[in-house]
């Protein structure tokens, strides 16, 4: 009856000390993170501009 | 729970500049009175034409400088539909509808407001360039909804 | 053991037959659509007669609500038989019902709209009022989406009794949020088409509360949104990573994400009614705050996204900053068509801030802005994820394989989708801040210089829309082959594997009633107040109007 499923099975992790390399994540999210408060500042100026 | 570093300083910075911007839109809306159109105040939908002001819609001079501007919507038209605004007016614009819900956009302003049956929806603009408006329904009100408009002129005042 | 892996033949026919529905609504959808942008443009009229809101309305429904729900219910329905292990024939015949219903309110709905009774948009504002058939029509779509909901709960609470203890499986876990999700928001539109809708078409009570409708149905908008999105995520979370031979980032931020989906998903309708004058000012900036915390859940899934990426290639050896990038399997339509959707989630989501944010709204409020804007949340991000899965979701559930030509047409596919959409919801989104309001036929607005100045853009739309449309067709053959005449054989359903440096998932996931409780309580908080304020302060109700 139980199926077993592949997150259910595995093996207790340890916690690793060495987190993985993330730099590229880092920066790609910044780089996100920049697009979206660029984009919402243009609109909020051009709101002031018609106010 | 176990979170990665990175993922920390992201989720500080992300969460950050989403409370800045809410403190800056909530700033202007409560303290410099930029608060998106909340009129609250109802009238009949069905007794318009008998409840002032929209007895007699148009243009009204309320003060030194100071204009109400008090628009009926209907469909598929608004009345009046052709204004006139001396430059440097500061104009409080009410409107209503008879009918369904209609939209108030002035089109390139922030002059965008959604009226509703029932309502009475009010915006406050200063009109300091001289220029031609366009009004448009923004709102899906029926098969002439894309024929109702209305001009504003802002014009130097004699 | 293996024979699990598979999704069990009589589930994979309830699935497809979901599948089936959705493409078909797709085709006729998209063709509205087609005839919609080419009437923008003003060189091209609808003959016979047609309404352009008629062909609005197809448009809306077809693809806001018939593509998507049944696409996810079916997805669904076969992720969890997957990963839940295969439905008891009772669970499996409820699912049959749930679609029945769905599907012969579908055909209603459209009938109406088809002969013109019921164009009043996919947003159905009273007092514009349809033919009761219309709403009848709805309601069954609903209703049957309830059924299919709880028979996924009612799997769900089988695996649970035989595995105690257990943390659910993922894919399983997920679904069972966006169910909870779906159910808890479509009581307000039910609300409103039950209570005041249907009865007020049908003469049996003659005015209604035009705000307390509106509210009823935001409160289901917004969170309508968020459903279609979930599933989406299911395919970035849990299928991603196994395609590209990754792993999963973490499974317990995967899960954390989507409860929080749950909370904030719901409590958040007046960000669309920001300009609306029945509602007090302070309880919409309330519902703005609570709508940049469902921001924080997508923040976390970006960085999820590219954290898999990036682990994955430099596990193959990638170096420098972005290195990882060229790791990636480009050639993989199963990955391509998602991905491409991720990165039209940027925009989308840039957008969503502006909408949502108070005196920003009024710059874009009902421009059409807002259309270009759902046109990259939905219409890209989602619908081309949902395009990548049904790339593998379609030959496993028939027992067919994907061939290498087909898979380069997937491609094609996806280039020509993301061109289209570039040149259609970009100058959507130009247009709208010049002014050119939504769900507009072609005016010059009495030959006004400033509507003249948005026509450049409508034949920009026009062009977009029209190599949109060649990207419909090319998904339907896509869809086609591999439903009917793909080679026989064996395609993976994938299922990613969590990675060795994530955490082990806590039990309190599973803990709905609490999760529940703390939607609900949020709901309470958000609406109470401002609900009972428009009830009592309420002006006279309407009348029904058919203005078209
Ligand atoms: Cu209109
Ligand atoms: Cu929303």
């Amino acid at each position: 009856m139980a199926i077993p499923q592949l997150q259910n099975t595995k093996p207790k992790v340890k916690m690793t000390k060495e987190s993985p390399s993330l730099k590229g994540t880092l920066a790609s999210v910044f780089l996100l993170g920049f697009f979206l408060m660029f984009t919402w500042i243009s609109i909020y100026f051009l709101f002031l501009d018609r106010l | 729970m176990h979170i990665h570093k990175y993922e920390k300083i992201w989720l500080f910075f992300g969460i950050g500049s989403l409370f800045v911007f809410l403190t800056i839109i909530g700033v202007s809306a409560f303290a410099q009175g930029n608060q998106p159109p909340s009129c609250l105040t109802t009238i009949d939908p069905e007794k318009v034409d008998e409840t002032p002001p929209f007895n007699k819609p148009g243009l009204v001079k309320t003060g030194d400088n100071e204009y109400q501007l008090n628009i009926v919507a209907s469909a598929f038209a608004y009345t009046p539909n052709q204004i006139e605004i001396p430059k440097g007016a500061k104009v409080t614009i009410n409107v209503t509808t008879k009918d369904v819900i209609h939209g108030f956009e002035m089109a390139g302003t922030n002059v965008n407001m959604m009226v509703e049956p029932g309502y009475v929806n009010s915006f406050t603009k200063t009109f300091n360039k001289t220029g031609q408006y366009t009004i448009v329904c923004n709102e899906y009100c029926g098969a002439g909804h894309h024929m109702m408009t209305a001009k504003v002129k802002v014009v130097n005042k004699q | 053991m293996n024979e699990t892996m598979k999704v069990d033949r009589r589930d994979a026919k309830l699935a497809m037959a979901h599948i089936y529905v959705a493409f078909i609504a797709l085709a006729l959808g998209g063709f509205a659509g087609l005839l919609q942008v080419l009437v923008r443009s003003g060189k091209f009229t609808l003959p016979a007669n047609i309404s352009y809101y008629t062909i609005l309305t197809t448009h809306g429904v077809l693809l806001g609500l018939v593509l998507t729900t049944f696409f996810i219910i079916g997805f669904q329905f076969a992720a969890m038989s997957r990963t839940a292990g295969t439905f008891s024939n009772q669970v499996r015949t409820w699912g049959w019902v749930g679609f029945w219903m769905m599907t012969i309110g579908t055909a209603m709905t459209a009938f109406f709209i088809l002969i013109g009774e019921a164009s009043v948009l996919f947003t159905f504002y009273a007092p514009l009022q349809a033919h009761p058939g219309f709403y009848l029509g709805l309601t069954l779509v609903v209703v049957g989406s309830w059924i299919s909901g709880f028979t996924m709960f009612a799997h769900y609470a089988k695996w649970k009794k035989a595995n105690p203890g257990k943390t659910s499986p993922l894919l399983t876990f997920m679904s069972v949020a966006n169910m909870i999700l779906w159910l808890v928001c479509t009581l307000g539109v039910a609300a409103t088409v039950l209570i005041q809708l249907l009865p007020w078409s049908l003469g049996l009570i003659d005015r209604i509360n035009v705000l307390v409708s509106r509210t009823l149905f935001w409160y289901f908008g917004h969170p309508l949104v968020y459903f279609w999105l979930l599933p989406a995520y299911m395919v970035w979370y849990v299928v991603i990573p196994k395609i590209i031979g990754g792993k999963i980032f973490s499974d317990a931020l995967a899960r954390l994400s989507f409860i929080l989906f749950l909370f904030f998903s719901i409590p958040v309708g007046f960000h669309h009614q920001l300009l609306e004058p029945g509602i007090d000012p302070f309880w919409k900036y309330v519902q703005v705050i609570l709508t940049f915390m469902v921001v924080i859940p997508s923040l976390m899934t970006a960085f999820s996204m590219f954290a898999t990426f990036e682990m994955y290639g430099r596990s193959k050896g990638a170096t420098g900053l972005f290195g990882w990038l060229r790791k990636l399997p480009w050639g993989d339509a199963r990955f391509f068509a998602p991905f491409v959707g991720m990165l039209f989630f940027i925009p989308a989501g840039a957008g969503g801030l502006v909408n949502a944010s108070h005196q920003l709204n009024q710059v874009v409020h009902n421009t059409i802005w807002v259309t270009g804007h759902f046109h990259l949340t939905l219409a890209t991000t989602v619908v081309l994820t949902f395009f990548g899965a049904a790339y593998w979701l379609i030959p496993h559930l028939t027992g067919r394989v994907m061939t290498k030509t087909m898979n380069r047409l997937a491609i094609v596919q996806t280039v020509v989708w993301a061109i289209g959409m570039c040149f259609m919801s970009g100058s959507m989104h130009f247009a709208g801040l010049l002014g050119a309001p939504r769900r507009s036929a072609f005016s010059t607005y009495g030959n006004s210089p400033q509507a003249l100045e948005w026509i450049p853009y409508q034949i920009a739309q026009a062009i977009g829309g029209t190599i949109l449309f060649i990207g419909i067709i090319l998904v339907l053959v896509i869809v086609t082959n591999l439903a009917f005449f793909a080679p026989k054989g064996e395609t993976e359903f994938p299922v990613g594997e969590v990675a060795e440096t994530a955490e082990r998932t806590p039990l309190v996931f599973e803990n709905w009633k609490l999760w529940i409780g703390i939607t609900v309580a949020l709901i309470l908080i958000a609406y109470t107040i401002p609900f009972i304020d428009m009830i009592q302060n309420a002006p006279p109700g309407s009348k029904g109007y058919k203005l078209w």
